[in-house]
């Protein structure tokens, strides 16, 4: 290149420079700068949040964040998951369950100062009930608990609402449920404002290619709850929410609620070292006593998941006795599975549910490690030497297995030292593995696999695992004891008094693991959550739902 | 020059047409799916088909790449299912682009500002002290995985002597104007001095992260090259016609050791882009290699198609412009 040529491109370069220096100016607001009153929250999330419409979100980390926006009619006591009110004061069934009068507070606000009432109430049901075909792939929560849209009203649970007063509503459901009203507290569920669902179509959700686009709300969305949207800058991965003044209830102890999106756990932790954030979710159980040795708060919860050696009877027909299924359940050393393989607090399962949930039979035993009773049982069973295609997931780390291949690896031994020879198989989590237990047949003989419950129901539990006779990943149809099973879950969650129908629930439990033992329950894990000096208020919730509003930031 | 370029350009987009069928088929080939990804634990065989059938996943392979060509013939990639559901996934990739351009200029900056002046010191002091530690350090530069560089980077700097940042590109609470969503350049063109020393303290351990091993090649590439060049005949011959060092150096050894670096500069351009992958994971870094490690742990078909070709337009793209710029050294490429 000729000097002269460089003159003409540097000069070039520079006027361009100046040209968009002298397009770009600052767009600061002086009066602001983050921080407010009463400090920030930071809070290191591991994934970014899918959209910010409950609605149609599936995943923890929006939830975590719209939690602090929305409120449902009923929702949980801090620390524990039990249904307490929220925006509806109280609730009564009418006689045969089917019809239930919600009295909500007469002093709520939508963060766009509508008021709540109860013609909000049946808005927010009949937006939810009447989605198009995309919201209703899309609202999978809604589909989960409800069973239909509008389309398909006879089979939905969720058969009307009407605001009987301005703030009282009455919301008609199929047939009574375990789960009703208690579903009310999902964060999927929650109240949002007619107005800025109307002004944002939060309806216009739409199939493009292979996803969904959803509409303007989605990104913009109007609670009633302590904080209000601030906004989601994808760019640096962070989303702010504002403390809203005029809450009814007790004003969020700070001004500002920021979620950090930090993908890996080892720089989330580093960030609390170096005080950049405040707290953050699921640290490595390895961590935790380094954790509270640097000062941190090392929160553990109440466990309120399972975790299960799945069993498939259809892909190995040796596994339609229940002696072979007892003996690989006295084959497993789970005492001492949950003490090397999971963390603190970590206890083995009786039954397919944690004892926080209302049907837990307190009678139940765990089944004691014997190997030598698994041996004589294979042996009656005509099945020494059988060979289990047992799997494990990759790529996933879940609250009740934090290491799956680890869990696996001592369930295997425990497994080959009473004879049974195992056939190794694995696959990503998203990468095959769910497909082959889930599968019409299932692929796998036996797979680890758990569930972290939505809501305080036996049904929510047991009813997931063996209610659905024909589509479970146990293959319970295959038994001759599976439709029985699937009809007694179905009766004992249409019954409408709680103890009547508790006493229901722990009777199938002592059933499921006395008779027909399905698959085997190995444990519940308590996952914690660790925030930073200088924190408190805290209340870490056996649902992974806590509230940030009674947090409080002191100084360094 | 210009139908060079032309051609080029042109076979360009056949490499393009072959490698989106190619990536298309691939991924669906891969065992699991976005349906697995979006239902978890809740997935049955039911609710399985049903997604299926409204994301479409359930028609045959080529009905599903011949819709997928002719909306993207109409500029349509489609919508992200996981990483921004419902964000148009070539808006994700430009969005994201700033970020990892951003971050990859600056490691190849500092890989080009050392590892050429460093090699080609270490090839005039050849077995000094000089050359064997730089030797040595580029050889650790390969060797470490960028993780643990990472990690050790960020526990010193940032946990340790709370000099930099952890992560993120930018500190909470700035407010900071984004213009270009180059972070750096943002802060100087709005004249947010705070916000663009900020946004460079930001990118210092990841840019370091970043620039190892890109270094260390240049470093090795530079070094080999010069001992080769300062072998030459003409070299020689230029020392005994009794022309000054500095002119030896600049015209002749220098120049000519330059062609083979340049080209390893371009083809380091498709590391930083596999490397960026990682070291954005690491450092919380909004950027295209974060987005394509989410895209595959999610298994977000529309993203990672539009991604990958992206990052191949650019890979083939840059060696374009590396032939030019080879073109440019050697004035003998040019007349072929």
């Amino acid at each position: 290149m000729s000097p002269k040529r460089t003159v003409a491109s540097l000069t070039a370069a520079l006027v361009a420079a100046a040209t968009l220096a002298s397009c770009a100016e600052s767009d600061r607001d002086e009066g602001s700068g983050g921080g407010g009153d009463d400090g920030t929250f930071v809070f290191g999330a591991a994934g970014a949040p899918e959209m910010f419409d409950p609605f149609y979100a599936t995943d923890g980390e929006t939830f975590r964040i719209t939690r602090q926006m929305f409120e449902g009619l009923i929702g949980i006591e801090p620390g524990t998951a039990e249904v307490v009110p929220e925006l509806a004061t109280e609730w009564t069934p009418n006689d045969d369950g089917t019809e239930w009068t919600f009295a909500l507070r007469d002093d709520v606000t939508f963060h766009d100062g509508e008021p709540f009432n109860a013609d909000a109430v049946c808005y927010n049901f009949e937006r939810m009930f009447d989605q198009n075909e995309a919201g209703q792939t899309a609202g999978e929560y809604w589909g989960y608990v409800m069973g239909a849209f509008s389309n398909d009203a006879e089979n939905s649970l969720y058969q009307g609402c009407e605001a009987t007063d301005e703030f009282e509503a009455v919301i008609s459901i199929s047939g009574p449920t375990s789960g009703f009203p208690t579903m009310l507290s999902l964060a999927s569920l929650a109240m949002q404002s007619p107005t800025a669902m109307e002004e944002g179509d939060a309806n216009g959700i739409a199939a493009e290619g292979e996803g969904f686009s959803f509409p303007a709300y989605a990104d913009n969305p109007v609670g009633t709850g302590p904080f209000a949207f601030g906004e989601y800058d994808e760019a640096n991965g962070s989303i702010t929410l504002e403390r809203y003044d005029d809450y009814y209830g007790e004003q969020a102890g700070v001004s500002e609620l920021v979620f950090r999106v930090i993908p890996d756990e080892s720089t989330r932790r580093q960030e609390l070292e170096a005080g950049s954030i405040n707290g953050y979710d699921f640290p490595n159980p390895v961590d935790w006593a380094g954790l509270t040795d640097d000062g941190n708060t090392v929160e553990i919860r109440d466990a309120f998941n399972i975790l299960y050696l799945g069993l498939n009877p259809e892909a190995n027909p040796k596994l339609k006795d229940l002696k072979v299924r007892q003996a690989i359940y006295h084959a497993l050393n789970r005492e001492q599975l949950v003490q090397t393989q999971l963390p603190e607090g970590a206890a083995v399962a009786t039954q397919f549910m944690p004892d926080t949930v209302s049907g837990y039979n307190t009678e139940l035993e765990p089944y004691a490690y014997d190997p030598d009773e698994a041996k004589r049982l294979l042996a009656e069973a005509g099945a020494e030497g059988m060979t289990l295609n047992f799997a494990y997931p990759t790529e996933v780390s879940r609250p009740y297995m934090p290491d799956p291949q680890k869990i696996y690896e001592a369930l295997r031994t425990d497994l080959e030292a009473v004879g049974i020879n195992v056939k190794v198989s694995t696959a990503a989590w998203n990468g095959g593995y769910l497909d082959n237990v889930s599968g019409e047949p299932g692929k796998y003989d036996a797979y680890i696999l758990g569930w972290t419950g939505d809501y305080d129901s036996a049904y929510n539990f047991i009813g997931t695992f063996f209610g659905n006779l024909k589509d479970n990943d146990f293959a319970t149809d295959v038994m001759p004891w599976g439709k029985q099973l699937a009809d007694d879950l179905k009766a004992a969650d249409a019954v409408v008094d709680e103890d009547e129908r508790g006493a229901a629930f722990e009777e199938i439990n002592r059933q499921i693991m006395e008779e027909y033992l399905p698959g085997l329950p190995i444990s519940h894990s308590p996952p914690a959550l660790v925030v930073g000096p200088g924190v408190d208020g805290l209340v870490p919730s056996p649902l992974t739902a806590e509230e940030f509003d009674t947090v409080t930031v002191g100084g360094e | 020059m210009l139908r060079f370029v032309v051609r080029r350009l042109l076979q360009m987009v056949g490499v393009l047409l072959v490698l989106s069928l190619l990536v298309f088929v691939w991924l669906r080939s891969l065992p699991g799916g976005p349906v697995s990804a979006l239902l978890g634990e809740r997935q049955t065989e039911a609710r399985r088909e049903a997604l299926e059938r409204a994301l479409g996943l359930d028609q045959p392979l080529p009905v599903q790449y011949v819709r997928f060509m002719q909306r993207a013939f109409q500029g349509d990639f489609g919508v992200s299912t996981q990483v921004l559901p419902g964000e148009d996934a070539l808006d994700i990739f430009l969005s994201r682009l700033p970020a990892t351009l951003e971050l990859s200029f600056f490691a190849l900056v500092i890989a080009i500002a050392l590892g050429i002046p460093l090699g080609y010191l270490a090839a005039r002091r050849k077995g000094t002290a000089l050359d064997t530690t730089s030797v040595i350090f580029s050889l650790v530069g390969v060797a470490v995985p960028v993780f643990f560089t990472a990690f050790l980077l960020k526990y010193f700097f940032a946990v340790e002597w709370n000099l930099l940042p952890v992560s993120g590109r930018q500190s909470i609470g700035l407010d900071a104007t984004r213009v270009t969503g180059l972070f750096v350049l943002d802060g100087i063109l709005t004249r947010e001095w705070d916000a663009a020393w900020d946004a460079l303290k930001h990118l210092v351990l990841p840019s370091l992260a970043l620039a190892t091993i890109p270094f260390a090649v240049v470093f090795r590439i530079t070094r080999a090259s010069v001992l080769d060049v300062l072998d030459e005949d003409y070299v020689r011959t230029a020392e005994a016609k009794g022309l000054t060092a500095k002119v030896i150096r600049g015209r002749h050894v220098l120049r000519n050791a330059m062609l083979p670096v340049v080209t390893t500069v371009g083809l380091q351009v498709g590391a930083l882009l596999s490397g960026a992958v990682l070291t954005e994971t690491v450092f919380s870094w909004r950027g295209v290699g974060q987005a394509l490690a989410e895209g595959f742990l999610q298994k977000d078909y529309p993203v990672l198609q539009v991604l990958i070709m992206a990052a191949a337009a650019i890979y083939v793209l840059v060696n374009l412009l590396v032939d030019i710029t080879y073109a440019l050294i050697d004035p003998r490429i040019r007349t072929r």
